[in-house]
Protein backbone atom coordinates (compact mmCIF):
# COMPACT_ATOMS: atom_id res chain seq x y z
CA UNK A 1 0.00 0.00 0.00
CA UNK A 2 1.06 3.47 -1.06
CA UNK A 3 0.51 6.03 1.43
CA UNK A 4 1.57 9.39 0.08
CA UNK A 5 1.90 12.33 2.95
CA UNK A 6 1.60 15.78 1.31
CA UNK A 7 0.22 19.62 1.24
CA UNK A 8 -0.12 22.77 -0.87
CA UNK A 9 2.20 25.06 1.54
CA UNK A 10 5.54 24.02 2.97
CA UNK A 11 6.02 24.27 6.46
CA UNK A 12 3.18 22.37 7.82
CA UNK A 13 4.28 19.17 9.40
CA UNK A 14 4.87 16.72 6.57
CA UNK A 15 7.67 15.05 7.73
CA UNK A 16 6.51 15.47 11.21
CA UNK A 17 3.43 13.08 10.60
CA UNK A 18 5.14 11.22 8.23
CA UNK A 19 8.19 9.92 10.35
CA UNK A 20 5.90 9.53 13.37
CA UNK A 21 3.35 7.44 11.21
CA UNK A 22 6.60 5.07 9.69
CA UNK A 23 7.49 4.48 13.51
CA UNK A 24 3.76 3.70 14.91
CA UNK A 25 3.59 1.43 12.22
CA UNK A 26 7.07 -0.42 12.43
CA UNK A 27 5.63 -1.29 15.64
CA UNK A 28 3.40 -3.77 13.88
CA UNK A 29 3.82 -4.70 10.70
CA UNK A 30 6.54 -3.48 7.99
CA UNK A 31 6.93 -0.11 6.57
CA UNK A 32 9.02 1.84 4.29
CA UNK A 33 9.97 5.33 4.36
CA UNK A 34 10.48 7.13 0.67
CA UNK A 35 11.11 10.40 1.00
CA UNK A 36 10.13 12.04 -2.27
CA UNK A 37 11.18 15.70 -0.82
CA UNK A 38 14.20 15.36 -3.30
CA UNK A 39 15.31 19.29 -2.98
CA UNK A 40 15.04 19.73 0.32
CA UNK A 41 15.10 16.03 1.88
CA UNK A 42 14.51 15.62 6.02
CA UNK A 43 12.92 12.54 6.87
CA UNK A 44 16.49 11.37 7.41
CA UNK A 45 17.31 13.82 10.71
CA UNK A 46 13.72 12.49 12.15
CA UNK A 47 14.54 8.74 11.37
CA UNK A 48 18.01 8.81 11.67
CA UNK A 49 19.26 5.77 9.05
CA UNK A 50 22.18 3.66 8.40
CA UNK A 51 22.87 3.80 4.86
CA UNK A 52 23.91 0.89 3.17
CA UNK A 53 23.90 1.81 -0.35
CA UNK A 54 23.47 4.40 -3.08
CA UNK A 55 23.08 4.86 -6.41
CA UNK A 56 23.49 7.83 -9.06
CA UNK A 57 20.22 8.81 -11.01
CA UNK A 58 20.89 9.42 -14.43
CA UNK A 59 18.75 11.16 -17.43
CA UNK A 60 19.40 10.99 -21.15
CA UNK A 61 21.10 13.92 -22.51
CA UNK A 62 22.22 14.68 -26.20
CA UNK A 63 25.53 13.98 -26.81
CA UNK A 64 26.54 15.87 -30.64
CA UNK A 65 29.18 14.80 -32.55
CA UNK A 66 30.69 18.01 -33.56
CA UNK A 67 32.27 16.20 -36.91
CA UNK A 68 29.28 14.74 -38.20
CA UNK A 69 26.70 18.10 -37.32
CA UNK A 70 25.68 20.32 -40.43
CA UNK A 71 24.82 22.93 -38.55
CA UNK A 72 21.78 22.72 -40.06
CA UNK A 73 19.24 23.95 -36.68
CA UNK A 74 16.96 21.43 -36.89
CA UNK A 75 17.49 20.36 -32.84
CA UNK A 76 17.41 23.72 -31.38
CA UNK A 77 14.08 24.22 -33.84
CA UNK A 78 12.21 21.25 -32.61
CA UNK A 79 13.92 21.61 -28.72
CA UNK A 80 10.51 22.58 -27.10
CA UNK A 81 12.95 23.28 -23.73
CA UNK A 82 15.09 25.61 -25.55
CA UNK A 83 18.26 23.47 -24.18
CA UNK A 84 19.78 23.67 -27.57
CA UNK A 85 21.65 26.60 -29.40
CA UNK A 86 22.91 26.10 -32.84
CA UNK A 87 26.04 28.71 -33.26
CA UNK A 88 27.36 28.50 -37.34
CA UNK A 89 30.23 26.10 -36.18
CA UNK A 90 29.14 24.80 -32.78
CA UNK A 91 26.27 23.62 -31.02
CA UNK A 92 25.33 24.43 -27.94
CA UNK A 93 23.79 22.20 -24.94
CA UNK A 94 22.52 23.59 -21.91
CA UNK A 95 21.40 20.52 -20.03
CA UNK A 96 20.00 21.53 -16.86
CA UNK A 97 17.04 22.81 -19.30
CA UNK A 98 16.96 19.38 -21.59
CA UNK A 99 13.93 16.96 -20.35
CA UNK A 100 15.51 14.05 -22.06
CA UNK A 101 12.88 13.89 -24.46
CA UNK A 102 15.24 12.06 -26.80
CA UNK A 103 13.59 14.81 -29.95
CA UNK A 104 17.05 15.62 -31.21
CA UNK A 105 18.54 12.22 -31.47
CA UNK A 106 15.70 10.52 -32.75
CA UNK A 107 15.19 13.69 -35.88
CA UNK A 108 18.40 14.57 -36.07
CA UNK A 109 19.16 14.74 -40.45
CA UNK A 110 22.46 13.92 -40.10
CA UNK A 111 22.40 11.40 -37.33
CA UNK A 112 24.74 13.42 -35.47
CA UNK A 113 23.28 13.05 -32.53
CA UNK A 114 23.49 10.20 -29.59
CA UNK A 115 21.50 9.97 -26.26
CA UNK A 116 23.86 10.18 -23.64
CA UNK A 117 23.84 10.63 -19.98
CA UNK A 118 23.45 12.79 -17.44
CA UNK A 119 23.56 12.30 -13.33
CA UNK A 120 21.26 14.13 -11.37
CA UNK A 121 21.22 13.14 -8.03
CA UNK A 122 21.29 10.22 -5.90
CA UNK A 123 19.02 7.52 -4.19
CA UNK A 124 20.06 6.15 -0.79
CA UNK A 125 18.55 3.56 0.86
CA UNK A 126 19.08 2.06 4.62
CA UNK A 127 17.00 1.68 7.54
CA UNK A 128 15.95 2.57 10.81
CA UNK A 129 14.62 0.95 13.87
CA UNK A 130 13.10 -1.28 11.46
CA UNK A 131 11.86 1.21 8.72
CA UNK A 132 13.09 0.78 5.37
CA UNK A 133 14.07 4.07 4.26
CA UNK A 134 15.20 5.35 1.04
CA UNK A 135 15.40 9.44 -0.39
CA UNK A 136 16.49 11.06 -3.47
CA UNK A 137 18.84 13.75 -3.39
CA UNK A 138 19.00 16.06 -6.22
CA UNK A 139 22.36 17.78 -7.13
CA UNK A 140 22.48 21.34 -6.30
CA UNK A 141 21.15 23.70 -9.34
CA UNK A 142 18.92 20.84 -11.01
CA UNK A 143 15.69 22.24 -12.08
CA UNK A 144 13.92 19.16 -13.21
CA UNK A 145 12.88 16.29 -10.03
CA UNK A 146 10.62 14.18 -11.23
CA UNK A 147 12.99 11.56 -12.55
CA UNK A 148 14.36 11.27 -8.98
CA UNK A 149 11.32 11.03 -7.76
CA UNK A 150 10.25 8.08 -10.19
CA UNK A 151 13.65 6.44 -8.77
CA UNK A 152 12.90 6.93 -5.26
CA UNK A 153 9.15 5.34 -5.64
CA UNK A 154 11.04 2.19 -7.46
CA UNK A 155 11.92 1.40 -4.56
CA UNK A 156 8.36 0.92 -2.88
CA UNK A 157 8.04 -2.56 -1.48
CA UNK A 158 4.86 -4.66 -2.91
CA UNK A 159 3.05 -6.09 0.16
CA UNK A 160 4.63 -3.26 2.70
CA UNK A 161 3.28 -0.06 3.33
CA UNK A 162 5.16 2.78 1.91
CA UNK A 163 4.96 5.75 3.25
CA UNK A 164 5.72 8.34 0.28
CA UNK A 165 7.04 11.95 1.93
CA UNK A 166 5.78 14.56 -0.88
CA UNK A 167 7.45 17.57 -1.85
CA UNK A 168 5.35 20.85 -0.78
CA UNK A 169 3.61 22.96 -3.42
CA UNK A 170 1.03 21.55 -6.37
CA UNK A 171 3.05 21.27 -9.41
CA UNK A 172 4.79 18.29 -11.26
CA UNK A 173 7.34 17.33 -8.24
CA UNK A 174 3.93 16.55 -6.38
CA UNK A 175 1.94 15.19 -8.75
CA UNK A 176 4.88 12.89 -9.66
CA UNK A 177 5.05 11.87 -5.62
CA UNK A 178 1.53 11.37 -5.49
CA UNK A 179 0.28 9.86 -9.22
CA UNK A 180 -0.81 6.32 -7.93
CA UNK A 181 -0.87 6.91 -4.49
CA UNK A 182 -3.67 4.17 -2.44
CA UNK A 183 -4.63 7.17 -0.39
CA UNK A 184 -3.12 10.80 0.61
CA UNK A 185 -2.88 12.62 4.09
CA UNK A 186 -2.96 16.20 3.27
CA UNK A 187 -1.39 18.05 6.13
CA UNK A 188 -2.62 21.92 7.00
CA UNK A 189 -2.48 24.74 9.59
CA UNK A 190 -5.48 26.35 10.96
CA UNK A 191 -4.59 29.67 9.31
CA UNK A 192 -5.50 31.21 5.97
CA UNK A 193 -2.88 30.11 3.80
CA UNK A 194 -3.40 26.51 5.12
CA UNK A 195 -6.70 26.34 4.44
CA UNK A 196 -6.01 28.18 0.82
CA UNK A 197 -3.36 25.34 0.02
CA UNK A 198 -5.41 22.67 1.22
CA UNK A 199 -8.26 23.92 -1.29
CA UNK A 200 -5.49 23.69 -4.05
CA UNK A 201 -4.06 20.22 -2.93
CA UNK A 202 -7.37 18.54 -3.01
CA UNK A 203 -8.05 19.94 -6.22
CA UNK A 204 -4.51 18.57 -8.06
CA UNK A 205 -5.33 15.09 -5.66
CA UNK A 206 -8.77 14.75 -6.54
CA UNK A 207 -7.40 15.14 -10.42
CA UNK A 208 -5.07 12.41 -9.51
CA UNK A 209 -8.09 9.98 -8.50
CA UNK A 210 -6.64 9.72 -5.30
CA UNK A 211 -8.65 9.34 -2.36
CA UNK A 212 -7.41 12.00 0.68
CA UNK A 213 -7.92 12.56 4.15
CA UNK A 214 -6.75 15.74 6.08
CA UNK A 215 -4.78 16.28 8.91
CA UNK A 216 -3.99 19.40 11.03
CA UNK A 217 -1.50 20.53 12.58
CA UNK A 218 -0.61 23.30 15.07
CA UNK A 219 -4.02 22.92 16.20
CA UNK A 220 -5.12 25.71 18.94
CA UNK A 221 -8.38 24.46 19.13
CA UNK A 222 -10.18 26.75 16.33
CA UNK A 223 -10.05 24.39 13.29
CA UNK A 224 -13.43 25.81 12.19
CA UNK A 225 -12.13 26.95 8.90
CA UNK A 226 -10.50 23.81 7.91
CA UNK A 227 -13.41 21.72 9.67
CA UNK A 228 -15.61 24.19 7.30
CA UNK A 229 -14.13 23.11 4.17
CA UNK A 230 -13.55 19.72 5.10
CA UNK A 231 -17.13 19.29 5.69
CA UNK A 232 -18.63 20.91 2.11
CA UNK A 233 -16.19 18.94 0.44
CA UNK A 234 -17.24 15.53 1.81
CA UNK A 235 -13.47 15.38 3.07
CA UNK A 236 -12.72 13.58 6.15
CA UNK A 237 -10.98 15.45 9.05
CA UNK A 238 -8.75 12.61 10.27
CA UNK A 239 -6.44 13.88 12.67
CA UNK A 240 -6.07 17.10 14.53
CA UNK A 241 -2.74 17.38 16.18
CA UNK A 242 -2.37 20.27 18.58
CA UNK A 243 0.33 22.89 18.70
CA UNK A 244 3.26 21.73 20.71
CA UNK A 245 6.21 23.70 21.85
CA UNK A 246 7.73 20.32 23.31
CA UNK A 247 6.94 18.62 20.05
CA UNK A 248 8.50 21.87 17.98
CA UNK A 249 11.77 21.84 19.80
CA UNK A 250 11.68 18.05 19.44
CA UNK A 251 11.57 18.58 15.60
CA UNK A 252 14.37 21.54 15.34
CA UNK A 253 16.67 18.51 17.32
CA UNK A 254 15.36 15.99 15.08
CA UNK A 255 13.47 14.08 17.66
CA UNK A 256 10.24 12.32 16.35
CA UNK A 257 6.36 13.78 17.81
CA UNK A 258 5.95 10.38 18.94
CA UNK A 259 9.45 10.01 20.82
CA UNK A 260 8.27 13.64 22.48
CA UNK A 261 4.62 12.23 22.84
CA UNK A 262 4.44 8.66 23.14
CA UNK A 263 0.60 9.19 24.43
CA UNK A 264 0.16 10.39 20.47
CA UNK A 265 0.69 7.00 19.28
CA UNK A 266 -2.48 5.57 19.54
CA UNK A 267 -3.85 8.32 17.84
CA UNK A 268 -1.84 7.59 14.80
CA UNK A 269 -2.46 4.04 15.08
CA UNK A 270 -5.95 4.92 14.89
CA UNK A 271 -5.24 6.86 11.62
CA UNK A 272 -3.40 4.07 9.93
CA UNK A 273 -6.08 1.34 10.63
CA UNK A 274 -8.51 4.24 8.97
CA UNK A 275 -6.36 4.09 5.97
CA UNK A 276 -6.19 0.51 5.75
CA UNK A 277 -9.01 -0.85 6.46
CA UNK A 278 -10.66 0.72 3.72
CA UNK A 279 -10.03 4.45 4.52
CA UNK A 280 -9.56 4.99 0.65
CA UNK A 281 -13.06 4.17 -0.10
CA UNK A 282 -14.30 5.60 2.86
CA UNK A 283 -13.08 9.13 2.23
CA UNK A 284 -14.88 8.98 -1.13
CA UNK A 285 -18.33 7.39 0.79
CA UNK A 286 -18.16 9.12 3.88
CA UNK A 287 -20.75 8.57 6.70
CA UNK A 288 -21.48 6.90 9.39
CA UNK A 289 -17.61 5.66 9.74
CA UNK A 290 -16.21 9.22 9.23
CA UNK A 291 -18.50 10.99 12.17
CA UNK A 292 -16.68 8.36 14.41
CA UNK A 293 -13.38 9.08 13.32
CA UNK A 294 -14.36 12.85 14.07
CA UNK A 295 -15.24 11.89 17.60
CA UNK A 296 -11.56 10.71 18.28
CA UNK A 297 -10.13 14.03 17.24
CA UNK A 298 -11.24 16.13 20.06
CA UNK A 299 -9.96 12.95 22.33
CA UNK A 300 -6.50 13.67 21.04
CA UNK A 301 -6.66 17.43 20.93
CA UNK A 302 -7.81 17.15 24.77
CA UNK A 303 -5.31 14.72 25.59
CA UNK A 304 -2.24 16.43 23.99
CA UNK A 305 -3.26 19.43 25.52
CA UNK A 306 -3.03 17.85 28.69
CA UNK A 307 0.31 16.75 27.83
CA UNK A 308 1.58 19.95 27.19
CA UNK A 309 0.51 21.53 30.33
CA UNK B 1 6.67 46.69 -6.10
CA UNK B 2 5.89 43.36 -5.08
CA UNK B 3 5.54 39.82 -7.06
CA UNK B 4 4.55 36.24 -5.75
CA UNK B 5 6.15 33.75 -7.08
CA UNK B 6 5.18 30.81 -5.07
CA UNK B 7 3.00 29.73 -7.82
CA UNK B 8 1.70 26.53 -6.35
CA UNK B 9 0.47 28.42 -3.54
CA UNK B 10 0.62 31.95 -3.82
CA UNK B 11 -0.27 33.08 -0.48
CA UNK B 12 1.08 36.83 -0.31
CA UNK B 13 -2.27 38.44 -1.81
CA UNK B 14 -3.97 36.74 1.38
CA UNK B 15 -2.53 39.11 3.85
CA UNK B 16 -2.30 42.05 1.02
CA UNK B 17 -5.69 42.59 0.86
CA UNK B 18 -5.33 43.64 -3.23
CA UNK B 19 -8.00 44.97 -5.53
CA UNK B 20 -7.28 42.61 -9.06
CA UNK B 21 -6.84 45.05 -11.73
CA UNK B 22 -6.54 42.55 -14.61
CA UNK B 23 -5.90 39.18 -15.20
CA UNK B 24 -4.45 37.42 -18.20
CA UNK B 25 -4.05 33.90 -19.20
CA UNK B 26 -0.60 31.96 -18.92
CA UNK B 27 -0.02 30.06 -22.19
CA UNK B 28 2.59 26.86 -21.07
CA UNK B 29 4.00 24.55 -23.87
CA UNK B 30 1.56 22.94 -25.77
CA UNK B 31 0.43 19.83 -25.41
CA UNK B 32 -0.22 17.19 -27.73
CA UNK B 33 -3.46 15.91 -28.94
CA UNK B 34 -3.90 12.48 -31.26
CA UNK B 35 -6.69 12.88 -33.99
CA UNK B 36 -8.21 9.44 -34.39
CA UNK B 37 -9.61 9.74 -38.55
CA UNK B 38 -6.01 10.19 -39.10
CA UNK B 39 -3.96 8.04 -36.81
CA UNK B 40 -2.95 4.36 -38.32
CA UNK B 41 -2.12 3.30 -35.31
CA UNK B 42 1.17 2.39 -36.23
CA UNK B 43 2.40 2.68 -32.26
CA UNK B 44 5.59 4.99 -33.05
CA UNK B 45 4.53 7.79 -30.69
CA UNK B 46 3.76 5.17 -27.97
CA UNK B 47 7.17 3.80 -28.35
CA UNK B 48 9.27 6.99 -28.51
CA UNK B 49 7.25 9.04 -25.71
CA UNK B 50 9.91 9.03 -22.80
CA UNK B 51 7.16 9.92 -20.47
CA UNK B 52 4.51 7.35 -21.06
CA UNK B 53 2.04 10.60 -21.85
CA UNK B 54 0.45 7.96 -24.48
CA UNK B 55 -2.77 5.52 -23.50
CA UNK B 56 -3.58 2.61 -25.05
CA UNK B 57 -6.07 3.77 -27.79
CA UNK B 58 -3.99 6.71 -28.58
CA UNK B 59 -5.20 8.71 -25.49
CA UNK B 60 -2.52 11.44 -24.96
CA UNK B 61 -2.49 12.14 -20.73
CA UNK B 62 -2.12 15.58 -20.12
CA UNK B 63 -1.02 15.67 -16.29
CA UNK B 64 2.21 13.23 -18.22
CA UNK B 65 2.39 14.87 -21.09
CA UNK B 66 5.35 17.80 -20.87
CA UNK B 67 4.70 19.10 -24.56
CA UNK B 68 8.52 18.01 -25.85
CA UNK B 69 6.28 17.37 -29.50
CA UNK B 70 8.43 14.53 -30.63
CA UNK B 71 5.49 12.55 -31.50
CA UNK B 72 4.03 15.81 -33.56
CA UNK B 73 7.40 15.75 -35.25
CA UNK B 74 7.57 11.75 -35.97
CA UNK B 75 4.34 10.95 -36.98
CA UNK B 76 4.23 9.72 -40.25
CA UNK B 77 0.30 10.42 -40.96
CA UNK B 78 0.20 14.02 -39.23
CA UNK B 79 -1.62 12.74 -36.90
CA UNK B 80 -0.77 14.61 -33.56
CA UNK B 81 -1.84 18.17 -33.03
CA UNK B 82 0.30 20.48 -30.54
CA UNK B 83 -2.56 22.85 -28.89
CA UNK B 84 -2.59 25.94 -26.84
CA UNK B 85 -2.75 25.28 -23.28
CA UNK B 86 -3.77 27.42 -20.49
CA UNK B 87 -1.54 26.20 -17.29
CA UNK B 88 -2.55 29.06 -15.29
CA UNK B 89 -3.31 32.96 -14.64
CA UNK B 90 -1.16 36.17 -14.19
CA UNK B 91 -2.51 38.91 -11.91
CA UNK B 92 -1.53 42.47 -11.55
CA UNK B 93 -3.42 43.95 -8.11
CA UNK B 94 -3.02 47.10 -6.63
CA UNK B 95 -2.62 46.60 -2.28
CA UNK B 96 -1.78 49.95 -0.65
CA UNK B 97 2.07 49.01 -0.14
CA UNK B 98 2.00 49.15 -4.16
CA UNK B 99 1.37 47.11 -6.81
CA UNK B 100 1.31 43.38 -6.55
CA UNK B 101 1.70 40.93 -9.52
CA UNK B 102 0.67 36.99 -8.56
CA UNK B 103 -0.13 33.78 -10.33
CA UNK B 104 -2.27 30.66 -10.09
CA UNK B 105 -0.95 27.96 -11.54
CA UNK B 106 -3.79 25.53 -12.64
CA UNK B 107 -4.14 22.22 -10.89
CA UNK B 108 -2.06 19.81 -11.57
CA UNK B 109 0.30 22.06 -13.91
CA UNK B 110 3.72 21.61 -14.57
CA UNK B 111 5.92 24.49 -15.95
CA UNK B 112 6.01 26.42 -12.88
CA UNK B 113 9.36 27.85 -13.79
CA UNK B 114 7.99 29.47 -16.62
CA UNK B 115 5.48 30.90 -14.82
CA UNK B 116 7.95 32.75 -11.86
CA UNK B 117 10.05 34.49 -15.44
CA UNK B 118 6.33 35.25 -16.24
CA UNK B 119 5.58 37.31 -12.82
CA UNK B 120 8.95 38.47 -12.67
CA UNK B 121 8.90 40.16 -15.88
CA UNK B 122 5.91 42.02 -15.50
CA UNK B 123 7.06 42.91 -12.03
CA UNK B 124 10.04 44.47 -13.66
CA UNK B 125 7.97 45.53 -16.84
CA UNK B 126 5.52 47.55 -13.69
CA UNK B 127 8.28 48.76 -11.41
CA UNK B 128 10.09 50.42 -14.56
CA UNK B 129 6.95 51.85 -15.37
CA UNK B 130 5.60 53.11 -11.93
CA UNK B 131 9.15 54.57 -11.66
CA UNK B 132 9.49 51.49 -8.62
CA UNK B 133 12.77 51.51 -7.04
CA UNK B 134 12.74 48.25 -5.25
CA UNK B 135 10.99 44.69 -6.41
CA UNK B 136 9.78 42.19 -3.02
CA UNK B 137 9.84 38.62 -4.59
CA UNK B 138 8.42 36.31 -2.34
CA UNK B 139 9.99 33.08 -3.49
CA UNK B 140 8.92 29.22 -3.49
CA UNK B 141 10.66 26.59 -1.15
CA UNK B 142 13.24 24.04 -2.61
CA UNK B 143 15.75 24.35 -5.18
CA UNK B 144 14.43 23.04 -8.25
CA UNK B 145 13.01 24.75 -11.12
CA UNK B 146 10.58 27.82 -9.73
CA UNK B 147 13.00 28.61 -7.11
CA UNK B 148 16.22 28.88 -9.61
CA UNK B 149 13.66 31.47 -12.26
CA UNK B 150 13.21 33.27 -8.88
CA UNK B 151 16.87 33.95 -8.05
CA UNK B 152 18.24 34.84 -11.27
CA UNK B 153 19.54 38.40 -11.94
CA UNK B 154 18.33 39.46 -8.23
CA UNK B 155 20.61 41.68 -6.14
CA UNK B 156 19.74 39.90 -3.40
CA UNK B 157 18.95 36.55 -1.88
CA UNK B 158 17.15 36.75 1.81
CA UNK B 159 16.99 33.09 2.62
CA UNK B 160 14.57 32.55 5.71
CA UNK B 161 15.20 29.59 7.77
CA UNK B 162 14.80 28.39 11.17
CA UNK B 163 16.74 27.01 14.24
CA UNK B 164 15.85 22.88 13.09
CA UNK B 165 18.18 20.49 12.12
CA UNK B 166 15.96 20.21 8.80
CA UNK B 167 15.98 24.12 8.66
CA UNK B 168 19.92 23.94 8.68
CA UNK B 169 19.79 21.39 6.19
CA UNK B 170 17.76 23.04 3.70
CA UNK B 171 19.34 26.39 4.09
CA UNK B 172 23.21 25.42 3.43
CA UNK B 173 21.11 23.95 0.12
CA UNK B 174 19.31 27.20 -0.59
CA UNK B 175 22.88 28.89 -0.11
CA UNK B 176 24.74 26.48 -2.59
CA UNK B 177 22.21 27.04 -5.30
CA UNK B 178 22.63 30.94 -4.89
CA UNK B 179 26.19 30.37 -4.61
CA UNK B 180 25.82 28.01 -7.98
CA UNK B 181 23.89 31.23 -9.98
CA UNK B 182 26.25 33.42 -8.58
CA UNK B 183 23.68 35.32 -6.39
CA UNK B 184 24.21 37.57 -3.32
CA UNK B 185 22.81 36.07 -0.15
CA UNK B 186 21.58 37.19 3.36
CA UNK B 187 20.03 34.68 6.05
CA UNK B 188 17.22 35.53 8.28
CA UNK B 189 16.21 33.50 11.41
CA UNK B 190 12.68 33.03 12.51
CA UNK B 191 12.05 31.30 15.43
CA UNK B 192 14.92 31.86 16.75
CA UNK B 193 14.48 31.34 20.52
CA UNK B 194 12.67 28.09 19.78
CA UNK B 195 16.66 26.57 19.91
CA UNK B 196 19.08 29.23 20.80
CA UNK B 197 21.54 26.31 20.52
CA UNK B 198 20.81 25.62 16.90
CA UNK B 199 20.50 29.12 16.03
CA UNK B 200 24.30 29.84 17.15
CA UNK B 201 24.94 26.59 14.73
CA UNK B 202 23.30 28.69 11.90
CA UNK B 203 25.20 31.63 13.02
CA UNK B 204 28.51 29.99 12.16
CA UNK B 205 27.51 28.41 9.20
CA UNK B 206 26.58 31.45 8.10
CA UNK B 207 30.13 33.31 9.24
CA UNK B 208 32.36 30.44 7.62
CA UNK B 209 30.22 31.01 4.61
CA UNK B 210 30.72 34.31 4.52
CA UNK B 211 26.74 35.28 4.59
CA UNK B 212 25.45 37.59 6.77
CA UNK B 213 22.75 36.85 9.66
CA UNK B 214 20.66 40.12 8.92
CA UNK B 215 17.35 39.11 11.14
CA UNK B 216 16.31 37.25 13.89
CA UNK B 217 12.80 36.89 14.59
CA UNK B 218 11.42 35.32 17.83
CA UNK B 219 9.42 32.31 18.17
CA UNK B 220 6.23 34.25 18.68
CA UNK B 221 2.14 33.51 18.65
CA UNK B 222 0.98 37.16 18.03
CA UNK B 223 2.69 36.39 14.29
CA UNK B 224 0.37 33.53 13.96
CA UNK B 225 -2.71 35.12 15.52
CA UNK B 226 -1.75 38.15 12.79
CA UNK B 227 -2.42 35.28 9.96
CA UNK B 228 -5.09 34.03 11.21
CA UNK B 229 -6.58 37.14 11.10
CA UNK B 230 -5.29 37.62 7.75
CA UNK B 231 -3.32 40.80 8.52
CA UNK B 232 0.16 41.71 7.84
CA UNK B 233 2.27 40.60 10.75
CA UNK B 234 3.85 44.00 11.71
CA UNK B 235 0.87 45.72 11.79
CA UNK B 236 -0.46 43.37 14.55
CA UNK B 237 2.23 41.70 16.82
CA UNK B 238 4.24 41.73 19.72
CA UNK B 239 6.96 44.56 20.62
CA UNK B 240 9.50 41.93 20.10
CA UNK B 241 8.52 40.78 17.21
CA UNK B 242 7.97 44.35 15.48
CA UNK B 243 11.31 45.07 16.61
CA UNK B 244 12.96 42.03 14.81
CA UNK B 245 11.43 42.93 11.95
CA UNK B 246 12.31 46.39 11.92
CA UNK B 247 15.64 46.08 12.69
CA UNK B 248 15.66 43.04 9.86
CA UNK B 249 14.50 46.27 7.33
CA UNK B 250 17.25 48.04 8.75
CA UNK B 251 20.15 45.56 8.21
CA UNK B 252 18.47 44.87 4.36
CA UNK B 253 18.25 48.50 3.96
CA UNK B 254 22.31 49.01 4.39
CA UNK B 255 23.03 45.65 2.05
CA UNK B 256 20.89 46.85 -0.76
CA UNK B 257 22.65 50.74 -0.95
Amino acid sequence: MLVAVASGKGGTGKTTLASSLALVAAEKGKVIFLDCDVEEPNGHIMLKPRWEKKEAVRVPVPEINQEKCTFCGRCAEICAFHALVVLPQEVLLFPTMCHGCGGCWHLCPAGAISPGWREIGLVEEGSSEGIGFVRGRLNVGEAISPPLIEAVKERCRPGELNILDAPPGTSCPVIRTVKGADFCLLVTEPTPFGLHDLELACEMVASLGVPCGVVVNRSDGDDRLIRQFCQQNNLPLLLQLPHDREVARGYARGIPAVKVRPEWKEYFAALLSFIEEGGCTGARTGGAQREGRHGQDYRLRESGRTGSR
Amino acid sequence: MLADCDVDAANLYLLLDPVVKSASPFYGLKKATINKEKCLGCNLCLHLCRYDAIRPGFVVDPVLCEGCALCYHACPCGAVEMVDHVAGHLFHSETRYGPLVHARLGIAEDNSGKLVAAVRKEARRLAEEEKKELIITDGPPGIGCPVISCLSGTDLVLVVTEPTFSGKHDLERVLDLAEHFGCRAAVCVNKWDLEPENTRAVESLCNRRRVPVVGHLPYDESAVEAVKRGRPVILECSRTMEKGILALWDQLKVLLN
